[in-house]
Parts: structure tokens; C-alpha cells; sequence
């Protein structure tokens, strides 16, 4: 029964920690939280249902372009909600990106309607038995998934020429166009990679749920900036870690202790962890050297 | 023809004239400083080269080509590299990946590894601490380390801003020594900015004094060494 709630808590997790790596890695380099990123991820979850169900194409071609158009979408969103008011102070860009996540839940209702879908994105559910353990091929599908892609976006960041562009415009904006860095494009970039990953959580959780509606954005979004906060905002390795631990947490609260308080679970364990570590599990303790 | 050539510059931060319009220049294979007070326009000016703040008039020209519209990134592409006020490493970054950043806009693979060598020449300490976090090294080796970051871009420029803030005057010496050595033996041109205006009248062969945004004065090292009001004013004597 333990193992089976883990690996609930572990699939959840990872997607959790997909979203999450949107919100880290946004904040890191632009100090600013993009609350429009649950939206990015619903929208995601509504192409790729687009791309299968509505379009008919095979789950290998439809899928990328899912991700891709999605990206395409983040880095648009930078473009003109974010950019122009980058100088001004940084209220100004949170009430932006509250705003493109109002257009974006509208513009899904608009297009999708209000009500709940079911997600026929032509992946067959397989369930397998091992003693009193239930796996589905969706699970071990998600988990196997979010493990490749972190590796993955860790092996970008900290091997390739645009990762280390990245983490020097997180630290600095000003010295790492010293560099002859392009800041904008690693900003676009940085926009796409974060956009590209909510996709693949949202068609992850529409396929897990069976379920997709215009403001699934907003809970999934919460729960994943919660567990960014945790894991340290700004740290990658630390909205994985925060994905995990908010999920498995909130799995096992609702398991043993009361299913109706699944969401104070998750929030429960953030304040916890803020009292006792203020920057998260992995963050970087802000102290200013002179 | 001026390596650099700066024609009625001007910055304004909001409202308020940061620059008010200031002319200079500088030859190849010389070493100019800037030197005034605090909140003069020194580091606003290397900025505005640079392209890092916005220009509100005036024009930079650099080899003879007009920059004064080229961003931050195109600028250290055209061949003027920036050492910043407080050394700017990337402090999460290894000291090597400091410096390889240093090249990010260089593709000659061979060039980058010779220049590599030359920069651990230049600065053994910088060799020995290579996978070591930026942010471990001391004030004087950040500060090696971002004149070398610098050097890794293969500039024909270097701007230099404080280079002996907050280090101590033996370092302070040392910075200078090489500053002097890049320009004798490698022929770099460099324009410095400098409170520590001894230094810098030591280090350069021409300077050119601001205040409150303009430029008060300018002539060679010599000249302005001899200056009653800079020796009361700037140096202290």
C-alpha cells in the first residue's frame, strides 16, 4: 500500500516538477514570476490534444509540434507582455503576467468551452499487477519521461554553450552581455524550454486524468510554484526535488489522513520547510558581499 | 585615426544628465584614463561605450565605424571588451567556465585554447584555482580572473572600470603592472577609469579628468601630474 502511494506520489511529482522548472528558471534569470506559466501548461495540454484527437496525427509527430507551438507560445507571451515593461518595477510585470493568464483561460473557453474533455490522445491505458501493487503504462510513462527530460535540460544547462550563457544571465543581465551575450535570445530561449516542458506536463496530465478543462492551469500552476518556492526558486535542481517531495507528500496526506485536505498537505509541508530554510531545500542563500 | 572616438556623448538617467556631452578619444596602442570623483560620469561613460545604458545624443566611433546604435553583445563582437566595477565573475561558474565565457562569440577552437594558455601565463593563480567557484576566489584574483575573462574575447579594446577597488595596494600594484605589460607587449589599447587617479597617472600616458559629467581637463600623465589643482584636488599632495 506504501509502495502503490509513492508511485502515485512520484508520478504526480513529476509533473509537478515539470511545471516547476517553467517557474525556476524564468525567476533565475529575469527575477520575475511568470503566473501565466499554468496557463502555458493548459494551453499545452489543449494542443496536444489538438494535434492527436483533433488533427488525427500519430503521438510521435504530434507531440514535438504540441511542445514546439507551445514553446513558440512562451516565448511570444515575453515578447509582448514582458519585455516592454522589464525596466519598470517588477509589480508591473506580475499584473502582466496575471493578465496573459486571464487572456489564455478565456481564449481556451473560447475556442474549447468551458466544460471538461475527455483526453483521447490515442495512448492505450495498460494497467499491470504485481502482487497488490497497480502500475499503469501512463505512470511509468510519466516518470520515465520527467527522469529523461530532467536529465536532459541538466546535461543543457551545464554542458552546452547556451546553458552556461543561461546560469551567467541568471547571475548577472549586465555582465554576461559583457560577454557578447545575446540576453535576449537566452531569455527566448530559456521562455521556450520552460514552455516546451508545461506542454509535455499538460498532455502528461491529460492523459493520466483523462481530463482537460480551460482552468486546470490554476491549481497545477499553484502547486508548482509552491514547488519551486520549496526546492529553492531560481535552482533547477530544486523544483525537481520540490516537484517530488510536494507530490508525494500531498499523496500520502490524502492516502493515510484525509483525502479533503490533499491541497494542505502540499502547502502545509511549504510553510514548514520556509520556517526552517526561508531560501527552500536547494536555494542559494542570499547574502550580499561586498 | 582614434582607436575610439567620442563625440558629444550624453546619458541621461530619467531626467537627470548623467553625461553632459563629453569628447575624447583614444589612439591605438594607448593607455587613457578617466579619472575624477565619485558619481562624475567615469563608469556612466564606459557604460554608454559599451552599450550597456541607453545614449540620449552624441556618437562613438570605433576603428572609424559608427557603434553608437550597436547593442551590448554586437559591441564585444566589433572588438571592445569591458572589465566591470567590482569584477562582475560569475560567482557559480568555475573559474575555467569564467573564461570560456570570456570567448562566447569566438568559434576558432585552436585560437581559444592558445589564448587560454596565454591568460594562465598571464596569471598562474587563475590556472591552479581553474575548478574552483568563482565566488571562492580572493578580490585580487576575481579581479585577474576578469581581466583575463576579458582578454578571452580577443579584444583590440579593453575598457577597464576600478580596477583597484577594494584590493590592497600591493595587488593594487600588480593590476597595474599587467595593465601596463598588456599594452607594451601585446599593444592593447585601453581606456581606464579610476579614482585612485596616482595609479592611474602612473599607468597612463594621457587622462582626462571629469566632474559632474563633463571633462574639466585632459592632457598627458606628465602634465597633469604637475598640475597644482590636481595635486591638491585628485592626488593629495
Amino acid at each position: 500500500m506504501l509502495t502503490q502511494q509513492l508511485v502515485n506520489g512520484l508520478t504526480v511529482g513529476g509533473i509537478y516538477a515539470l511545471i516547476a522548472l517553467g517557474y525556476t528558471m524564468v525567476y533565475g534569470i529575469l527575477k520575475i514570476v511568470n503566473f501565466a506559466h499554468g496557463d502555458v501548461f493548459m494551453m499545452g495540454s489543449f494542443l496536444g490534444l489538438f494535434f492527436t484527437e483533433g488533427l488525427g496525427m500519430p503521438l510521435l509527430v504530434a507531440f514535438p509540434l504540441a511542445a514546439a507551438a507551445t514553446a513558440f507560445m512562451g516565448i511570444f507571451i515575453e515578447r509582448i507582455a514582458y519585455r516592454p515593461i522589464r525596466v519598470a518595477d517588477k509589480l508591473a510585470v506580475l499584473i502582466s503576467a496575471l493578465g496573459v493568464s486571464t487572456f489564455l483561460q478565456n481564449l481556451a473557453m473560447l475556442i474549447w468551452g468551458t466544460g471538461t474533455h475527455a483526453y483521447n490522445s490515442g495512448i492505450p491505458v495498460i494497467t499491470y499487477r504485481f502482487d497488490r501493487l497497480v502500475l499503469s503504462n501512463i505512470q511509468i510513462g510519466v516518470i520515465v519521461l520527467c527522469l529523461i527530460l530532467m536529465t536532459v535540460l541538466y546535461l543543457v544547462v551545464n554542458k552546452t554553450k547556451i546553458g552556461i550563457a543561461m546560469r551567467a544571465t541568471s547571475e548577472s543581465l549586465v555582465s554576461a552581455q559583457l560577454m557578447g551575450i545575446n540576453t535576449e535570445k537566452v531569455i527566448s530561449f530559456t521562455f521556450g524550454i520552460g514552455s516546451a516542458l508545461a506542454c509535455i506536463a499538460g498532455v502528461l496530465v491529460g492523459t493520466y486524468y483523462d481530463a482537460v478543462y480551460p482552468t486546470v492551469g490554476y491549481s497545477y500552476g499553484l502547486k508548482a510554484f509552491a514547488a519551486a518556492i520549496l526546492g529553492g526558486i531560481g535552482s533547477i535542481p530544486g523544483a525537481m526535488l520540490g516537484g517530488f517531495v510536494i507530490g508525494i507528500v500531498e499523496t500520502l496526506g490524502a492516502a493515510y489522513l484525509s483525502a479533503g485536505y490533499r491541497d494542505a498537505f502540499a502547502f502545509g509541508i511549504l510553510i514548514i520547510v520556509l520556517i526552517f530554510r526561508p531560501s527552500g531545500i536547494l536555494g542559494r542563500k542570499t547574502v550580499d558581499k561586498v | 585615426m582614434a582607436k575610439l572616438e567620442v563625440k558629444d556623448l550624453q546619458v541621461k538617467y530619467g531626467v537627470i544628465p548623467a553625461l553632459k556631452g563629453i569628447s575624447f578619444y583614444v589612439d591605438e596602442g594607448e593607455i587613457v584614463a578617466l579619472i575624477g570623483a565619485n558619481g562624475a560620469g567615469k563608469t556612466t561613460t564606459l557604460h554608454a561605450v559599451s552599450g550597456i545604458v541607453k545614449k540620449a545624443g552624441g556618437s562613438v566611433l570605433f576603428d572609424g565605424t559608427d557603434i553608437t546604435e550597436k547593442k551590448a553583445h554586437e559591441i564585444v563582437g566589433a572588438g571592445i571588451s569591458q572589465v566591470q566595477e567590482g569584477r562582475g565573475v560569475f560567482s557559480q561558474l568555475t573559474v575555467l567556465e569564467n573564461l570560456k565565457i570570456g570567448a562566447y562569440l569566438r568559434k576558432d577552437k585552436a585560437g581559444i585554447e592558445k589564448d587560454l594558455a596565454d591568460v594562465y601565463a598571464l596569471f598562474p593563480r587563475l590556472q591552479e584555482r581553474r575548478e574552483q567557484a568563482a565566488g571562492t576566489l580572493s578580490g585580487g584574483e576575481q579581479q585577474m580572473l576578469a581581466i583575463g575573462r576579458a582578454l578571452m574575447a580577443k579584444p583590440e579594446m579593453l575598457l577597464l572600470d576600478e580596477p583597484s577597488m577594494g584590493l590592497s595596494p600591493l595587488i593594487v600594484e600588480n593590476i597595474f603592472r599587467t595593465i601596463r605589460k598588456l599594452n607594451r607587449e601585446r599593444h592593447m589599447t585601453i581606456l581606464l577609469v579610476e579614482q585612485n587617479a596616482q595609479m592611474a597617472l602612473y599607468a597612463a600616458h594621457r587622462a582626462y579628468v571629469m566632474e559632474t559629467g563633463q571633462i574639466v581637463m585632459s592632457g598627458t600623465s606628465k602634465e597633469l601630474k604637475s598640475n597644482d589643482e590636481i595635486r591638491k584636488s585628485y592626488l593629495g599632495l
